[in-house]
């Protein structure tokens, strides 16, 4: 088991590395040069050479490279060139509302879904099967922003029950906080939901054809211990990556949602950044996206041999 | 009074579909051993579920009693028969690779049954398991509590299963082909322990089989099944050795047999296929940042094939014998030694020698391309005969599946709509179809019922005659080697044993293993007498 997650650590390490060499060679690609463009026009060459010998671009690329390396692996991200803000602090501040949300939602629509799904295998073929399934269906076919429109207009305008302006609430208590995200929340909640249903009930009726269910019935077990004790830890890993998958991809930022509610997150962050050419707060970004990306797929993977014990030989 | 009668037992598919079984009745005595016998499709596994009230839907009990004890089972509800399911009445399936949990400690799957119809403490379950778990010969048995069954051999782990059914020591225990899935000194062992335990708890076996020779190994009586109805009944060895319904002695008759006469092969041929010393390794698991762990699963084979003859090579799962003839074809990589065919060194990457060299899978079910015709399939390797125009192809396709019987109606079938014994014809149409001088078959008829596995044997025995190839046949059965080969090669672990005429290893077989897996094959006929009295 150690052993296994020791496996998956060192597995992790290469890909971090070639996410760095990808956006440092991104970044570099870009025609014109960085201090060039945050100059403007009217830059004269001894100007340019200046800010570039500041920002440590005027050597060779391989020894740029290194040096990035060394402040990013230092945390240290470089300043944004829109506002002068430190990059790293930045980020942070922005994952950190960015990932409320989805941790919330993500959570959310697991636990609701993945039973959901199980009772419409265990179902499988009645109304309840059909029901749950359409609901389902309804919920993948609907685009997050019209969704986010909609929740917006009903529980912020017509309502009233939360601010309209996220952005504003975030700063104050927990409660406004709470408030503030409570709409983002719903939406990707409903949004996400409709994949991990049919997710679900696919695995559950993969293994309610094995014969060990077959045999827990025999035993004489009833229903529910039949469902939990043997169905669900069999059936919940391919979910499991599913919902790591989601967690990956939405932890790298909401972009549309965030831009529905007016939440500061990093998805609007990057967003931004890449409108305004703001080069370090790009290459932040995008590093952070795929940290995190790496790091949910970790913890999913390691979470992998407690419903699937084969996988930890 | 009996303990278990099934009274005119009909089983349906939805409201209206079709009666899998129909019209059943029988009554098992208590402490008895029955069988219900049958191929596949004869509704003999849905009878034994029917009892548990455990049929899959859409089947369901259309009408009928099940008397257990003087109860009838059928008019119980679900909430009322657990109270028989695993208490009284225990199951063993047939899939010890898919019927224990796999993300369970086997420790947890076998006190389940105990606390809850028992109602022990964990700690009284642990003793009981432990003994149980002596009793049944588990190496270790602390170890074996908190291991998960893929840390178990296929034959271990219908052993738990066994064990955790036994436990409560049921009135009645339902084995549904249990050891099907296991090698023949393995099934020899599981059958043995499943009559003791029964024995030692007086408890009733329903026995649940395609397998006549076992059956009449272990069973007083049995059940004949055919299409879902009942077509004879009695003691086994009335109703084996005088069958009197037609269907029962075409049963009978399927069972492999040795040729009558001597050998057709006496003479010795020229050789076709040489191996000398062939290892195979399979890489380990890879540690991390280590070296790979390597498996050898062919250790210094020296096998040789002659013209138009077979050699039936035998041993158990795990002895390498599969993978001698994956590497044969060049599906395996070997790590040592050398292999000639036709005089010549062997490179199975030429595309002249792949042409000679064809090989057929033991699962029809998934060696056939499921998106492609029969045509398409059989067809295939005559793209690579570049001489070939489409209509020669189309001729020749034709020309195949005749020969082994797949009427041109079937051409334009895919796999799904062909039963087992047909996919496997199409199969052996697609090995054959470039003339091969060379085919292994890879346990070609171990997914196949009985009466289907008789004929695909004499097909590929009328083939090998008309078309003189050479013949690699891979199985565990010693029933079809015994009908199909001229010599035989026993492999142990990766090692060859034995290799002899058919005649010599049946009858005068020298090594230790060889007698060993001779006396663990239930063959009808053989022993049979002694063992029943």
């Amino acid at each position: 088991m150690i052993r296994f997650m020791l496996g998956r650590l060192a597995l992790a390490i290469p890909t971090l590395f070639i996410v760095t060499l990808a956006v440092f060679a991104m970044v570099r690609a870009i025609p014109g040069d960085p201090a060039s463009a945050m100059l403007g026009d009217l830059a004269t060459p001894e100007m340019v050479a200046r800010l570039k010998a500041s920002m440590g671009i005027d050597k060779p690329l391989p020894v740029q490279y290194v040096i990035w390396l060394g402040d990013v692996v230092s945390g240290d991200f470089g300043r944004s060139i829109g506002n002068d803000e430190p990059v790293g602090p930045l980020i942070w501040e922005r994952f950190k509302v960015s990932a409320s949300i989805v941790l919330l939602a993500v959570a959310l629509a697991s636990m609701v879904a993945v039973p959901a799904g199980m009772i419409a295998a265990w179902r499988q073929g009645t109304a309840t099967d059909l029901g749950l399934i359409g609901v389902a269906t309804l919920l993948l076919s609907i685009p997050s922003f019209w969704l986010g429109l909609m929740i917006l207009l009903v529980f912020g305008l017509g309502l009233g029950w939360f601010p309209i302006l996220g952005s504003q609430a975030l700063s104050g208590s927990w409660r406004e906080w709470a408030a503030a995200i409570a709409m983002p929340v719903l939406t990707l909640f409903l949004v996400e939901m409709g994949s991990i249903v049919r997710m679900s009930r696919a695995a559950t009726i993969d293994v309610l054809r094995q014969e060990y269910i077959t045999h827990a019935r025999a035993k004489g077990l009833s229903e529910s211990a039949v469902m939990w004790r043997h169905a669900f830890r069999n059936a919940f890993a391919p979910t499991w990556t599913l919902i790591g998958l989601i967690l990956g991809a939405l932890l790298g930022g909401i972009a549309v949602v965030e831009t529905v509610f007016t939440i500061p997150g990093l998805g609007r962050l990057l967003v931004e950044g890449i409108y305004t050419r703001d080069y370090p707060v790009v290459q932040g970004c995008i590093l952070m996206i795929a940290f995190v990306y790496v790091v949910v797929n970790l913890i999913v993977d390691m979470a992998y041999p407690f419903f699937d014990p084969k996988v930890a030989r | 009074m009996s303990l278990l009668s099934l009274e005119n037992l009909h089983i349906q598919v939805g409201h209206d579909g079709a009666e899998v079984v129909q019209d059943l009745s029988f009554t098992l005595e208590p402490g008895r051993m029955m069988a219900l016998v049958g191929e596949s499709g004869s509704g003999k596994t849905m009878a034994a579920r029917s009892i548990l009230g455990l049929l899959p839907p859409p089947m369901r009990l259309a009408k009928g009693a099940i008397r257990f004890d003087g109860v009838d089972l059928a008019g119980l509800g679900p909430k009322a028969l657990t109270k028989y399911r695993g208490a009284r009445i225990g199951m063993v399936f047939q899939e010890p690779m898919t019927s224990l949990n796999p993300a369970m400690p086997i420790g947890r799957q076998m006190e389940e049954g105990l606390r809850l119809h028992l109602g022990l403490s964990r700690v009284e379950c642990r003793k009981r398991i432990l003994k149980m778990l002596e009793r049944i010969r588990i190496a270790d048995p602390e170890h074996c509590l908190a291991a998960y069954p893929h840390e178990f051999s296929g034959g271990m782990r219908q052993r738990i299963m066994l064990a955790s059914v036994m436990l409560l020591k049921p009135q009645l225990l339902i084995a549904d082909e249990p050891t099907t899935a296991l090698d023949t000194l393995v099934q020899h062992d599981v059958m043995n322990l499943m009559t003791e335990l029964a024995a030692e708890n007086g408890t009733a076996v329903l026995l649940i089989s395609h397998d006549l020779g076992m059956v009449s190994h272990y069973i007083e009586d049995v059940v004949v099944l055919q299409h879902g109805i009942p077509v004879e009944r009695g003691r086994t060895t009335e109703v084996l050795t005088q069958p009197s319904h037609a269907y029962t002695q075409r049963l009978v008759d399927a069972l492999p047999r040795r040729s009558a006469g001597g050998l057709r092969n006496a003479e010795p041929k020229p050789a076709l296929v040489e191996l000398q010393g062939i290892t195979v390794d399979y890489p380990g698991h890879a540690l991390l940042f280590g070296r790979r762990v390597a498996k050898r699963a062919v250790d210094g084979v020296d096998l040789v094939v002659g013209q138009g003859e077979t050699l039936g090579l035998v041993g158990a799962s795990g002895s390498g014998k599969t993978t001698i003839g994956r590497a044969i074809v060049g599906l395996e990589p070997i790590s040592g030694g050398t292999m000639r065919f036709k005089g010549q060194p062997l490179v199975p990457d030429d595309p002249d020698t792949r042409r000679d060299l064809q090989i057929i899978f033991q699962d029809p079910y998934s060696s056939l391309d499921p998106r492609q015709r029969v045509e398409a399939i059989v067809g295939e390797p005559l793209k690579l005969d570049t001489g070939l125009t489409r209509k020669d192809r189309r001729e020749r396709v034709r020309e195949v599946c005749d020969e082994v019987g797949l009427p041109a109606g079937f051409l334009t079938r895919f796999p799904h709509q062909l039963s087992g014994g047909q996919r496997q014809r199409v199969a052996i149409a697609r090995a054959i179809v470039r003339r091969p001088a060379f085919v292994v078959a890879d346990e070609p008829v171990s997914a196949l019922d009985m009466t289907v596995q008789k004929q695909i044997l004499e097909l590929i025995r009328q083939l090998q005659m008309r078309h003189g190839f050479g013949c690699l046949f891979v199985s565990h059965d010693l029933g079809a080697v015994e009908q199909v080969a001229d010599r035989v090669a026993v492999i142990e672990t990766g090692k060859i044993v034995e290799t002899g005429t058919r005649d010599d290893i049946f009858d005068r077989p020298q090594a230790e293993y060889t007698r060993r897996l001779l006396n663990a094959a239930m063959l009808l006929g053989r022993s049979y007498n002694a063992a029943v009295s």
